[in-house]
């Protein structure tokens, strides 16, 4: 049975008042490296089929993977049984308008191995150039294709294909005190010139021959479009309007309400999603598989636009269901896949930065963030894989690793220089998030909290 | 005792792993492996005692992984067939193939007795999958009520349950073949309030727990008597004063110091990260492998196990995912490092004989990689009470409860926060802090603990959600641990350190 078919069969078993139907297919290919030679690897396969049903206003929600034919009619029929026995759902609305979308029937093409059968060996020669190099290089190569297809009772079928592929590539120095790392987002692999990648890395290794320790304190700081992204994603993962509005966020005002139409940063800064922008493009329509204080099962299929979050340094929307709307009486703004970040005076790449820096630092990437702070959005996290010390426009050495507190909103408030944006692959969230449109950016006080040992 | 449901043994696990296996086999696999797991999770949230949402969901699956000439290879499938599992054996041993170029360091495994046909099934009494979901949504609605009953002090109140019961067959080339289940569950509340600018929330301290439904219902918790104390604990809580910065004493509660253990001994003491295989990710650890049997970890009253053996441990199995019987084993002996969290390939390469049983996958599409062990610190034989370790402090700190955490790659410094603080003044608890966070390197730390309690303040705590690997992989955790005392360690004000 197709998913499309699973899709049709589900709807049409008799039972509950409506349901929503939603069947995930999954391949997935990844190759996993330490020290220059393989660790792990490996290709699977994943199909998941999610009933929602709907009795009243009550909800249950069943789903089961690798569901056979004959297994099918049980899967509806326990969400049909939740449904009946459970009490109203609050966020019950009624089920977006049908629409058919024109590619539902087009069979699913999923991904291989085959997807690195030009990667692996252009890995294996920079691992013999690495190696002649005294560079270990370390990383990971994931290539996932994803197809979601959601129908409705109310005659709504659609689906979306989601290409979804990275690399991260890590050097090291064989005593392992030197650390460098990029990264990249791809469709496919056919894009990823992992020599040139490790060029990158061995000139970021050789700027780390001269170490310079220095202690915590606040720094100017150059962040690149990496750091900036794992800031911006916790930051959007913190915007729900429910959490909002009900006192709990950074962006509740007090007193009341949400912060929507209040002015976070001086800097003319654009945050938003688009599932159409260019290089960075996912699913159009919203998915929910259960509902939450974020997402709702009634929303399924609603479609996406791009949607300011910050527009002009003002907060302009919050993440949120067609309930929670109607309860902060804002618009009706789900979570949509990607984010990008832009300045409307913003200039210049990240060498530009540095070579506008009379003393600073320039981060690689940041780590285990975590926050600390709900109502300030204070935040935790280290430094890696190098922090180097700029002077008079030069990268002069390595310094050693900090651990930050710092707030993503209040730094917004404080930048005195934002860059171009360009495609960049988050270090910290790339399992979760890899769609990201981001600019480096200077801060002039950066907040080290404390020195780390590690390197 | 539960037994293994019947439903899946009644799944065609032998056939399948036959084909696999013999495909394997045919193919020129030196080693082969057949896993076919069945994980199912049910997730309740409540908000202010209405159900916000609920899933019911499984994976179920196989997974072969290969030896050919030296070079892992690993697929995994989704149709239960013998034709299937033998195709997903092919790309199995085709992965080996196509990764052989970037392969450098030949795989080798291990020894370990063969387990014919056995079977494990952990410590408890009732499937949660098995009571109603209308009847768990009513328990979690009836305590979210109690609390916002309490007018003017609680203004909101989440709660939540996580259910997990994981049923696995496992056969490999060496003849043995295990089958066992394992159930858990996780209830979470948490009453919050807003008091003029502040907002704050205080959190039940039950941890998660390697136990079926009747955690919830009075066995291993006195859920009622732990949630008539939260409104009072979070009233005192938004009143309390910001904390000073500087250093001081803590006496650290096991609700707390599970999680430090956790990031500063768990993780750092596992060989695939000292070895490296992490670096890119999860990281490294400064416990590096030419340092075992040297390093000083932390004071001589320091003694850390892993096992995979404690009752209702969440990381407690019969048999890991490599086939290697779950034992107990030392970590840090008299402050000392003196063990690893190992798996077959590691326990080899090494030299370290036989693993203990460290390997795990957390479903059927990912490979088993070294995961985290029960690891506990011991408590004292005769040791003193919370009371007595607080008593022995001038100037400190008394923290309860987890919340936030974050060590660096090395596992070097570390930064954590907790549910509550408590001064402690000349011996004696003076009232909750507000704004704390203990900062720290985890040599220093352990170095400085002074006392360990008793058995009596021993309680096991962990997680369901520490990941680790690419792909990412989540595993559940426990780390029991008494009451310990730490001196001069160094609190930060959070507020303060926001620039506010």
């Amino acid at each position: 049975m197709t998913p499309q078919e699973t899709v049709e069969r589900a709807l049409a078993l008799p039972g509950a008042d409506d349901r929503v139907v939603i069947v995930d297919e999954g391949s997935s290919a990844n190759l996993r490296f330490a020290g220059n030679t393989l660790t792990t690897n490996g290709v699977a396969r994943s199909a998941r089929l999610t009933v929602i049903s709907i009795a009243g206003a009550g909800v249950g929600v069943v789903s089961r993977s690798a569901v056979r034919d004959d297994q099918l009619a049980d899967v509806v029929a326990a969400a049909d049984a939740a449904a009946r026995d459970a009490r109203p759902s609050e966020d019950a609305r009624p089920l977006v308008d049908g629409f058919a979308q024109a590619d539902w029937d087009a069979p699913v093409e999923p991904t291989s191995i085959d997807v690195f059968a030009g990667f692996a060996p252009a890995l294996g020669e920079t691992f013999a150039t690495a190696e002649a190099s005294g560079r270990r290089l370390y990383g990971f190569a994931e290539h996932l294709v994803n197809t979601v297809f959601v129908g409705t009772s109310g005659g709504l079928r659609r689906r979306y294909d989601q290409p979804t592929g990275r690399l991260e590539l890590n050097a090291k120095s064989p005593d392992m005190a030197r650390s460098a790392w990029t990264g990249v987002a791809t469709k496919d692999f056919s894009d990823v010139d992992v020599a040139a990648l490790d060029g990158v890395l061995a000139r970021r290794l050789d700027w780390a021959k001269r170490r310079v320790d220095l202690p915590a304190g606040r720094y100017e700081t150059i962040l690149p479009p990496t750091a900036v992204s794992d800031l911006m994603i916790y930051l959007y993962w913190s915007a729900g309007a429910r959490d909002a509005a009900d006192g709990r966020t950074v962006f509740s005002r007090p007193g009341g309400g949400t912060q929507v139409g209040e002015r976070l940063s001086e800097a003319p800064i654009r945050l938003f999603s688009d599932p159409r922008h260019p290089g960075v493009e996912c699913v159009d329509f919203a998915v929910a598989h259960t509902s939450g204080r974020e997402q709702s099962v009634f929303d399924n299929g609603l479609p996406l636009d791009h949607t300011d979050w910050i527009s002009g340094g003002t907060l302009s929307n919050l993440v949120q269901t067609r309930h929670s709307a109607e309860l902060t009486g804002l618009a009706a703004t789900p979570q949509i896949d990607n984010l990008i970040m832009e300045s409307a005076t913003g200039a210049g790449g990240l060498d530009d930065l540095i070579a506008a820096t009379e003393r600073g630092l320039l981060l690689t990437c940041l780590w285990y963030i975590r926050e600390v702070d709900p109502q300030s959005l204070l935040l935790t996290g280290l430094t890696r894989d190098g922090v180097y010390l700029v002077e008079n426009g030069e990268v002069v050495g390595e310094v050693n690793n900090f651990r930050f507190n710092e707030s993503p909103v209040d730094l917004l408030g404080r930048l005195t220089q934002v860059g171009v944006s360009e495609q960049t692959l988050p270090r910290e969230w790339n399992d979760y998030f890899t769609r990201a449109v981001m600019p480096p950016v200077r801060v002039p006080d950066f907040n080290m909290s404390t020195v780390s040992q590690a390197s | 005792m539960r037994q293994i449901d019947p439903d899946f043994l009644a799944l065609p696990l032998r056939r399948l792993a036959d084909a696999a296996l013999a495909r394997a086999r045919e193919l020129g696999a030196e080693y082969a492996a057949f896993r076919l797991e069945r994980v199912r999770a049910e997730t309740l949230r409540l908000f202010d005692a209405k159900l916000e949402g609920s899933i019911d969901a499984d994976d179920l699956g196989f997974a072969v992984r290969v030896v050919k000439n030296g070079t892992w290879g690993f697929a995994a499938g989704i149709a239960l067939t013998p034709e299937a599992a033998a195709a997903v054996a092919e790309q199995a041993v085709l992965v080996a193939e196509v990764s052989a170029p970037i392969n450098r360091e030949p795989v080798e495994l291990a020894p370990e007795p063969v387990y014919a046909d056995v079977t494990w099934v952990s410590a408890y009494e009732v499937d949660p999958f098995e009571v109603p979901l209308r009847e768990k949504v009513e328990l979690l609605a009836g305590w979210s009520g109690d609390l916002l009953a309490q007018a003017g002090r609680v203004d909101h109140v989440s709660a939540s349950l996580m259910q997990v019961k994981e049923q696995k067959f496992y056969a490999d080339s060496a003849g043995t073949v295990t089958t066992q289940q394992r159930v858990r569950v996780h209830p979470q509340l948490t009453a919050m309030r807003a008091d003029g600018e502040r907002f704050d929330d205080m959190r039940t301290l039950a941890p998660p727990a390697g136990r079926g439904y009747e955690y919830l219902t009075g066995t291993g918790w006195d859920f009622p008597a732990e949630l008539a104390t939260l409104p009072e604990l979070l009233a005192e809580k938004l009143a309390a004063p910001s904390v000073e910065p500087g250093l001081y004493d803590l006496v650290v509660h096991p609700s707390n110091l599970w999680l430090t253990i956790h990031e500063s001994i768990g993780h750092a003491t596992e060989l695939d990260r000292a070895l490296g295989y992490e670096a890119a990710y999860a990281g490294t650890s400064f416990a590096t492998f030419d340092q075992l049997g040297e390093l000083t970890y932390g004071s001589k009253i320091m003694n850390v196990t892993g096992d995979r053996t404690a009752e209702h441990g969440l990381a407690t199995v019969g048999w890991d995912d490599e086939g290697v019987r779950a034992q107990s084993f030392d970590i840090v002996t008299d402050g000392t490092l003196t063990g690893y969290q190992l798996d077959r390939r590691m326990a080899l390469l090494k030299g370290l004989g036989r693993s203990n049983g460290c390997a795990f996958a957390d479903s059927p599409g990912h490979p088993p990689i070294q995961r985290m062990a029960n690891v506990s610190l011991r408590p004292a034989e005769g040791g003193p009470s919370t009371e007595e370790l607080i008593a022995g402090v001038g100037n400190g700190v008394y923290v309860m409860g987890d919340k936030s955490w974050s060590i660096d790659m090395q596992r070097y410094n570390f930064q954590f926060t907790g549910q509550r603080f408590y001064r402690i003044v000349d011996g004696r608890l003076a009232g909750q802090l507000r704004d704390v966070a203990y900062q720290a390197t985890t040599t220093d730390f352990w170095r400085s603990m002074d006392a360990v309690g008793g058995p009596q303040t021993y309680v096991l705590g962990g997680a369901f959600n520490c990941g680790k690997g690419q792909p990412g992989q989540v595993a559940p955790v426990s780390h029991g641990c008494p009451t310990a005392r730490f001196r001069n360690v160094r609190i930060l004000n959070t507020v303060q350190e926001g620039g506010k």
